[in-house]
């Protein structure tokens, strides 16, 4: 079999340079420095996060992959000050951040809808937290729950929605804070495919038409690149930044992208990252022992 | 919805019909073992109710005796050439058919006291259910808020709850002299051992379901900005409303079952008044006619919290579909 020729995923042209250039001249929104967790447990300590670095930039999407035990999930909880770095810093418009606050807004994926408030309710459940008015925040809430398309169901219970529109909901709930920053923590993992790019593409359009930083956790290759303009790759025991690709497809984005040269070659690169070849902790499947005699068990595949 | 449903499927749903015929089953079983024992003679009936009392000096019409005294009588009197005593199998005072006691409901709110200082039945039964009342509704006004508190802040709970564990192991009624020596002989010992009987069970159960809701909802608020007092307020009491309204109906379930022992504390009073007055003239369908109706009035009133908490939590209503 003959393998396509991949240009380097290093190799951006012209346009996605002159972005990339742009948008390192942004003020610097999040600013992670020299973050360290460890959690101790009856057989020692574990370091789940080693010396993490990294900034992101005014309206930039982020994205955050790595084998699963890398600490993803640990460090967006950092962000959101849900846990507490063992050392280092987290610096939100050059101010450290410890505690959680609805200047960093966050999804996560189990939806975490309050079930007995409505769609609306649930998106003026932060504006109520401040100090805005019953009235303006309904007015407000209106709005979000306009932006993801959910402006019929504003009345209804969480449990009377399907998944995708639940998560529409979290944004919208995030969103109407109107935060520095967006965390999302695999928000789409449990979702079908079909729903998944749908959202996927929903989101690029709403982060599209706000001032709005995104900072997104995910497992899977394709979302990262289809959704991301940097993407920081960490790696598992003791989760370590492994390598951060700026993503070399142009934008606007679309699906036909999936299947572009640029495309490939990150994936393929992310893959390499991710699953390192020489890497293998298990024996494969000793599937023969398990056949009876008689049984056929030629090769199939030839 | 043609296509039967197995009447025993693992962990299956029945259809309505099925629920239906299970539910009256259940109580039209044991109806069918006390029919039996009281209306087919050969089953159990150890005495003999005497219709003619013979040559037998000591029996009387009416009289209830030992099978085995009367068949020794009636040898006797076939030796000595005697009339011989006549009677039919009957059971045991304290077991009254079930016809007996339907009768009762009825004639026991019919039958007037016999002093004029004692209650009617009506007037009892509401005594009763105004002890249940105030017993449970003080101790929910301070019980719910500790186990809220207890199950939202640590400190709280651990200087609140190891003392509790150990109380709760003490018998509520133990406490029945030290209430009449401190509240007097009238309602407040009573109320006083319902209280005792409820409070300790729920602040620890309030407070295992406080810790049962969904940490995420938490997290998601503090993300929000809510602050601790509102996290309290606009995330834990609504988040565990339901199931707290769930664990009063059951709370209020055991505060029945102390109702007897608090009402023979000091005067006795209430329905246990006319329980043990009745068991005394030996009326035993009286007692076992206020007996079922303890249970019926617990039960409806299970029943109408349990309709009640469908409209008040409506969002509950489309997770009991699914």
């Amino acid at each position: 079999m003959k393998h396509l020729e991949l240009p380097s995923y290093l190799e951006q042209n012209e346009r996605v340079a002159k972005r990339f250039e742009k948008l390192k001249k942004r003020d610097v929104i999040l600013e992670v420095k020299d973050l360290y967790k460890t959690f101790e447990s009856q057989q020692g300590s574990v370091t789940a996060l080693k010396n993490i670095n990294f900034k992101t930039y005014r309206r930039e999407f982020v994205c955050v992959i790595g084998p699963s035990g890398c600490g993803k999930s640990t460090l967006i909880r950092i962000l959101a000050g849900l846990e507490t770095p063992s050392s280092g810093q987290v610096l939100l418009d050059n101010e450290p951040k410890s505690e959680p606050g609805p200047d960093r807004g966050m999804v996560f994926q189990g939806y975490t809808l309050f079930p007995w408030l409505t769609v609306k309710e649930n998106v003026m459940f932060g504006l109520r937290m401040g100090k805005a008015s019953k009235a303006n925040a309904e007015s407000e809430a209106l709005q979000w729950i306009d932006l993801v398309g959910l402006s019929k169901f504003s009345e209804s219970y969480p449990d009377q929605l399907s998944g995708g529109m639940k998560q529409r909901v979290a944004i919208a709930r995030a969103l109407a804070n109107q935060p520095r920053i967006l965390l999302m923590d695999e928000p789409f993992g449990a979702l079908d495919a079909q729903t998944r790019f749908k959202m996927q593409t929903n989101l690029i359009d709403i982060w599209k038409n706000i001032d709005i930083t995104v900072l997104f956790i995910t497992h899977d290759l394709d979302e990262a690149i289809y959704l991301a303009d940097r993407i920081l790759v960490l790696k598992a025991h003791p989760g370590e930044v492994q390598e951060v690709i700026e993503v070399p497809v142009p934008r606007p984005r679309t699906p036909e992208q999936f299947l572009s040269p640029e495309f490939l070659a990150t994936k393929k690169r992310l893959e390499e990252l991710i699953h390192p070849p020489e890497e293998s902790d298990d024996d494969g499947l000793n599937l023969i022992r398990m056949t009876r005699i008689g049984d056929d068990v030629e090769d199939i595949e030839s | 919805m043609n296509q039967r449903q197995p009447w025993f499927s693992v962990r299956k749903v029945l259809t309505p019909i099925q629920a239906r015929w299970l539910t009256l089953l259940s109580f039209l079983l044991p109806l069918l073992i006390w029919s039996t024992v009281s209306y087919v003679p050969f089953v159990w009936h150890p005495k003999i109710e005497i219709s003619e009392p013979g040559g037998v000096s000591w029996f009387q019409k009416g009289m209830l005796i030992d099978r085995s005294t009367f068949t020794a009588e009636v040898d006797k009197a076939i030796d000595n050439n005697m009339a011989l005593p006549e009677g039919l199998r009957a059971n045991p005072v304290y077991l009254p058919a079930p016809h007996e006691v339907a009768v009762a409901f009825y004639s026991a709110f019919t039958t007037e006291p016999k002093r004029k200082s004692e209650q009617w039945l009506h007037e009892s039964l509401w005594h009763s259910v105004t002890i249940i009342f105030w017993g449970f509704i003080l101790s929910s006004i301070v019980g719910v808020p500790i186990g809220i508190l207890c199950g939202t802040f640590a400190t709280i709970s651990k200087v609140q709850e190891p003392f509790i564990e150990f109380f709760r192991y003490l018998p509520a009624p133990a406490f029945g002299a030290l209430a009449v020596a401190v509240l007097g002989i009238y309602d407040a010992p009573k109320i006083a051992i319902i209280f005792i009987g409820t409070f300790f069970q729920q602040v620890l159960i309030v407070a295992n379901t406080t810790r049962k809701l969904d940490p995420s909802l938490i997290e998601a608020a503090l993300t929000l900005g809510a602050n601790r007092m509102q996290i309290l307020f606009r995330v834990v009491i609504p988040g565990i409303l339901p199931d707290l309204f769930r664990d009063l109906r059951i709370l209020l379930g055991w505060a029945w079952t102390y109702l007897i022992v608090a009402e023979l504390i000091g005067t006795s009073s209430g329905i246990t008044w006319f329980i043990t007055q009745q068991a005394r003239y030996k009326n035993f369908d009286n007692v076992f006619a206020a007996i079922i109706m303890i249970g019926i009035i617990g039960l409806l009133s299970d029943i109408i919290l349990a309709k009640m908490s469908k409209y008040i939590f409506p969002w509950e209503r489309s997770q009991n579909k699914a």
